[in-house]
């Protein structure tokens, strides 16, 4: 009987390059025998020391295991097909059971190693984070087991949480002690209009848990004090300055240096933004770089001065990325560099920060060692803008209504920009934008009574102040500004 | 003696035998062996058919290899070889592994230590079967001008 051999790629060099061959048995033993006897070479691949078939040479009838027919035994039939197909085994030398631990789960996934573990989903969701050579697993545990502050859970905030918590951040930590007004939704992107009225921790809990439910996001609803600030902050690694004014601003600064904690510092303000990292222990501080705080009112907050929506997203990412630096250990972070940003022209630049070896809180001769007031530091508490109310240096919206009611003689002066003014104004003011003030003083007439009015009551404030040096002495600010006004006497004046 | 692959062929059989551990991995080579170098085009990752000791052997059976062969020729390729893992054990063949090798193909062997991969190194059987012979495993980057194995496979790529 005549059957035909088929050759594995491996053999035909043993068998004058045939991918077939055709030989005369009655059995499939005899016929892998004929085989062997013309091409002898291939014996030593198809048997043992002892004759026999090794055991990874697998033969095939037609498309059927022989040995789930009659092995070797198994009849031939006329037209009949073997094919050789070899089935591959190996393994490491040892033979000996695996060695202690071998079998236990790596440290990445138990945690023996004093990092929490990664799981498998884990593993998914920083999947392109743990390809990442400067990542990958190490890092991907760092992140998970830091924990980060973010100071506001505003503009800057927003990105802060948003990109810290899709990273996998442990555990996040979020300060704010306000609602969401619909004025924020045009940067603060952590919240939606549905959040409108409700407060921004809320919002921030429910948005994060939802990108990530691995983090934990602590939440601390209350003005950050001199007196809570180091019970709040200690627990964390990092914290991320997202606030919006000096008081904080200096008191997160003063609680990182006294802690000894980086301070991932951003800022924003119209079209232009700041970032750098301040860590007291190799570099500059905020204080190094801004000794004294800015006179109250002269450098306008968001709400005061506007801010492009988007100029919070480029500055709170860039804290995200130095937050994420920071933890790695990876790459050049921004201590002792301060990056400005300028939407307008679309340029960055890099200034050199130096440690200020008379810098009262982290130089050679401190004189700060605890926290202070801050308020009164930026020159907000007693003898300024809270003691103006006290004065009866200020004057509410519906006290102001009741007055014009009343036919008093005032002048009302309204020292925004024109932009704003042509969005809203309160009927019978006068624009007087506060930068053009010195040189329109002229105008104002001393002996009447003055009532300035601005956005939200800062800007007012100054001017004041301004128009008090100036010898004005009948002068008051409306508490609030025109969003009080609309607010409280008439709706119909636009927010924005 | 020499091997060619790319880099991201390495690092696919590597992520293979990695999650394998403690286990011994094992998967099929598929690709050329011309004049010059051989080379490695696709693989095929399998399962480790031992029923017992798989963190010291590994088993590719004869239905795996036909199936593997018949996807070889569909891609206009060829079996070229297998690689397999030794878990926290050296990248050399053992006396098992002379055993049980085939003359011709290319046995690519990866230490992984501790669940991560460690030397690759890739062996050929010498004629007489006394022993292996290394050969040299040559990495390349990827070729951006030719389509990728796992697109000629029709294997998921990654779109990310």
């Amino acid at each position: 009987m005549t059957a035909r051999i088929l050759l594995p790629t491996p053999l035909r060099p043993y068998a004058a390059h045939q991918s077939s061959v055709e030989v005369e048995a009655a059995t499939v033993g005899d016929a892998l025998k004929a085989l062997v006897e013309r091409h002898r070479e291939l014996r030593r691949h198809l048997y043992d020391e002892d004759g026999k078939l090794r055991r990874f040479v697998n033969v095939f009838k037609n498309e059927e295991d022989v040995r789930h027919l009659g092995r070797e035994a198994t009849p031939l039939a006329p037209g009949d097909t073997l094919s050789i197909v070899p089935s591959i085994a190996g393994g490491n030398g040892a033979g000996a059971p695996p060695r202690p631990g071998a079998r236990r789960p790596p440290a990445w996934a138990t945690g023996e190693d004093g990092l929490p573990p990664l799981s498998q989903a884990d593993l998914l969701r920083y999947s392109r984070h743990l390809i990442l050579p400067e990542v990958g697993l190490a890092g991907q545990r760092k992140i998970k087991a830091a924990s980060v502050l973010i100071v506001g859970a505003g503009g800057l905030g927003s990105p802060l949480a948003l990109y810290l918590a899709a990273a996998g951040i442990g555990r996040l930590g979020i300060v704010d002690f306000d609602r969401v007004d619909e004025s924020n939704l045009q940067r603060q992107v952590l919240h939606g209009t549905s959040s409108v009225g409700r407060p921004k921790l809320e919002s921030a809990k429910a948005r994060l848990a939802d990108l990530n439910p691995g983090v934990t996001v602590d939440t601390y609803g209350e003005r950050l004090t001199s007196e809570n600030a180091f019970e709040v902050m200690r627990p964390y690694d990092v914290v991320v300055d997202g606030t919006d004014n000096f008081p904080t601003r200096y008191l997160v600064n003063d609680a990182c240096v006294l802690l000894g904690k980086p301070n991932v510092y951003g800022s924003i303000f119209r079209f232009e933004g700041q970032a750098s990292v301040f860590d007291a222990r190799v570099g500059p501080c905020y204080r190094c770089l801004y000794p004294d705080p800015p006179p109250p009112g002269l450098v306008p907050s968001c709400a005061e001065g506007g801010v492009l929506g988007v100029l919070p997203g480029v500055i709170g990412v860039i804290q995200a990325i130095e937050t994420l630096k920071i933890i790695l250990g990876v790459g050049e972070t921004l201590v002792g560099r301060l990056v400005l940003f300028d939407a307008l022209a679309m340029r960055f630049r890099e200034l050199t920060l130096r440690k200020d070896p008379e810098c009262p809180l982290c130089g050679t001769h401190r004189t700060v060692t605890k926290l202070i007031d801050y308020e009164e530091f930026c020159g907000l508490g007693p003898g300024s803008a809270a003691a103006h109310a006290e004065d009866g240096l200020e004057i509410s919206a519906r006290e102001l209504a009741q007055k014009r009611e009343r036919g008093d003689d005032f002048v009302l002066i309204d020292v925004r920009e024109p932009q704003e003014f042509e969005i809203a104004r309160i009927p019978g003011a006068i624009l007087i934008p506060l930068n053009s003030l010195p040189e329109r003083m002229s105008e104002l007439d001393s002996s009447r009574e003055i009532v300035l009015q601005c956005h939200v009551g800062q800007r007012s404030m100054r001017a004041l102040e301004m128009l008090h040096r100036a010898g004005f002495r009948k002068l008051k600010n409306l508490r609030g500004g025109i969003e009080a006004w609309s607010r409280d006497v008439d709706p119909t004046v636009p927010r924005y | 003696m020499t091997l060619v692959m790319t880099v991201r062929e390495s690092e696919r059989i590597m992520a293979h035998l990695c999650r394998a551990y403690p286990e011994e991995g094992c998967g099929v080579l598929l690709g050329h062996d011309g004049a010059g170098a051989r080379e490695v085009v696709g693989i095929i990752a399998l399962e480790n058919r031992r029923e017992e000791s798989r963190h010291n052997r590994y088993l590719i059976a004869p239905e795996q290899f036909l199936s593997a062969d018949r996807t070889a020729r569909a891609a206009g390729l060829d079996v070229i070889g297998f690689f397999h893992s030794h878990p926290d054990h050296p990248a050399k063949p053992s006396a098992f592994d002379l055993q049980h090798a085939w003359p011709y193909y290319s046995y690519m062997i990866v230490n992984v230590t501790r669940g991560t991969a460690g030397e690759l190194r890739s062996f050929r059987l010498a004629d007489d079967r006394s022993g292996f012979e290394e050969e040299k495993v040559e990495l390349r980057e990827v070729d951006r001008d030719r389509p990728g194995a796992a697109d000629r496979l029709g294997a998921p790529g990654d779109r990310g």
